[in-house]
């Protein structure tokens, strides 16, 4: 009798689980199919290569004009110019910590990095504002130094956390038996680091980057503080507008059409990132691949 | 008679408070097979790693006394502790392949020290993976990654990846511990096969193995050197009680 009734919890149990893993994916299902719905419209009304590929957006002028490419570019070159930041730093950082830092150095800086990914956002904008935008101004002669610069040093330290993290624990994961035998080879220990325990550590690091890149991508609020908010073509000294901070910008008082546009660059802005998140975990499966064949 | 190529001369180790050995003589002739025994614990692996200072890995380790290469106190601060490895190779208990291919795994050590010409790193390839009685197995497939192979194939192809920078001298540490009976036979014939080449030095905590491959053997017992003699001399007529009861399997 025993045994029905253990059965019977079992089978109660794996559907409680299959309700929750269901729910998770119908959260996906439903925001995917309300931004598609709801993005669709005005890139229709608007026409889809007006909407991607012309350079002005004035969404409340008399003759409105709603070209989102300043916004894509600025996306695009904010995070790369993030990750060229600070996935070097992020790499070389995981690397010392795992490899040559004193155990007790090590606790201290790990300390730090943690406190520094536990920081909201809000207040990165803030300290950017109040420290790095008047320091870029100065440092380069701006009349003002919100700027894409100011909007990539913020990402790259926002996002750095993520890739020490991440590379880091994929670098105290390589066996050590790896490094002995290179040590026994002769080799020292930076040609063991960079011939062994990098490329054994290397779809981990390539991981990091890419939790690296969504985040830097989707961030919006310490972004809207320090990069000046105004709609121009992206340029390293100028004031400019993030797919995100353009939807977190407007929305407060949008209607009619500028608020449907407002929808299709949410829909931009997650095809985006299903897009660059699709090509690296596509990248890190043949890096994987590699490893093992 | 000739010099030894290595000798240790009253060598006190210590990891932290613990001495781990004490007071170690023992000299090893060139192109012979040294065998080292003992319970474990008995301090015959860390002896091993400090000849090619492996031990300078682990952050509390102290030495005191003498370790001689080829007449050279392997501890001089002035010496290259790399170009040491150079010539004292070594082969850990579990085989321990990179996660690279079976060529890039030879060609490994050679890179390292310098050599770039592809045609010179093949021809090293191909005699390391011949003396390691490997090439037979593996010559259509250099490209394959070296965890593809069984265990006993990667056991040879890390003594390959050893001799592909041409050491004098080879410590192994167990090396068929992890290895099936006949992956076991063929590392031990290798080894008799090696010893026209190399000195070889062997932690073993199998003693028919070492009665097998052995021209010498080392008893050791809580960090102490107790006997070291001829192989048969050691297993046959051992001169102190603790070795005899040890090789008579009283205590392990």
């Amino acid at each position: 009798m025993k045994t029905i009734k253990n059965k019977t919890i079992e089978q109660i149990a794996s559907w409680i689980f299959f309700a929750i893993g269901m729910i998770t994916i119908l959260c996906v299902l439903v925001i995917t199919l309300y931004l598609i719905s709801s993005g669709l419209p005005a890139i229709q009304k608007i026409g889809l290569k007006e909407f991607l590929f012309s350079s002005t957006w004035n969404s409340t002028g008399s003759d409105p004009k709603f070209g989102i490419l300043p916004f894509i570019l600025t996306s695009l070159y904010g995070t790369l110019g993030a990750l060229l930041l600070a996935v070097p730093v992020g790499i070389g950082c995981a690397i010392y910590l795992s490899k040559f830092a004193p155990p007790a150095l090590k606790r201290c800086l790990l300390m730090g990095i943690q406190v520094l990914a536990g920081i909201p956002s809000v207040v990165f904008g803030l300290v950017g504002m109040v420290v790095l935008v008047p320091w870029i101004r100065s440092m380069f002669h701006l009349s003002d130094g919100a700027c894409l610069l100011s909007a990539m040093i913020v990402l790259a330290i926002m996002i750095l956390p993520s890739v020490v993290n991440v590379s880091l624990n994929a670098l105290d994961a390589v066996p050590s038996e790896y490094e002995e035998a290179s040590i026994a080879l002769g080799a020292t220990k930076l040609e063991t680091v960079r011939k062994v325990s990098f490329p054994a550590a290397r779809s981990g690091i390539l991981a990091s980057i890419i939790l690296g890149t969504g985040r830097a991508i989707g961030e919006a609020m310490a972004v809207i503080m320090v990069s000046g908010n105004v709609a121009n073509m992206p340029n390293m000294f100028q004031s400019v507008r993030f797919l995100t901070t353009a939807i977190s910008s407007e929305m407060s008082y949008a209607s009619g059409l500028q608020k449907e546009a407002l929808f299709s660059i949410a829909l931009v802005l997650f095809v985006f990132i299903l897009l660059t998140n699709t090509i690296l975990s596509k990248l890190m499966k043949e890096v994987q691949s590699n490893d093992s064949h | 008679m000739m010099n030894p190529v290595l000798q240790a001369k009253g060598l006190d180790l210590w990891y932290g408070d613990h001495q781990a050995l004490h007071s170690i003589s023992l000299d090893i002739f060139e192109k012979t097979v040294v065998a080292l025994i003992g319970p474990s614990g008995c301090g015959k692996s860390t002896f091993l790693k400090t000849l090619n200072r492996m031990n300078d890995l682990v952050d509390s380790v102290r030495v005191e006394g003498d370790v001689l290469y080829e007449s050279h106190d392997i501890f001089d601060p002035i010496l290259d502790v790399n170009d040491l490895r150079k010539e004292i190779g070594m082969v850990f208990q579990k085989p321990n392949p990179f996660p690279m291919s079976i060529y890039d795994n030879i060609a490994y050590g050679p890179r390292i020290h310098g050599i770039k010409n592809k045609r010179v790193l093949d021809q090293i390839v191909e005699q390391a993976l011949k003396d390691a009685a490997l090439w037979d197995e593996v010559h259509d497939r250099l490209k394959k990654s070296a965890l593809s192979l069984s265990g006993g194939q990667q056991q040879r192809l890390c003594i390959a990846r050893a001799l592909a920078i041409q050491p004098k001298v080879l410590l192994m540490d167990e090396p068929t511990s992890a290895l099936d009976p006949i992956s076991t036979a063929k590392i031990e014939e290798l080894i008799d096969q090696l010893k026209t080449k190399y000195t070889i030095v062997i932690v073993t905590h199998n003693m028919q193995q070492a009665m097998r491959i052995a021209d010498q053997t080392a008893f050791f017992l809580m960090g102490e050197l107790i006997e070291f003699n001829d192989t048969q001399e050691l297993f046959l007529r051992p001169q102190d009680p603790r070795t005899s009861d040890y090789v008579n399997g009283r205590f392990g």
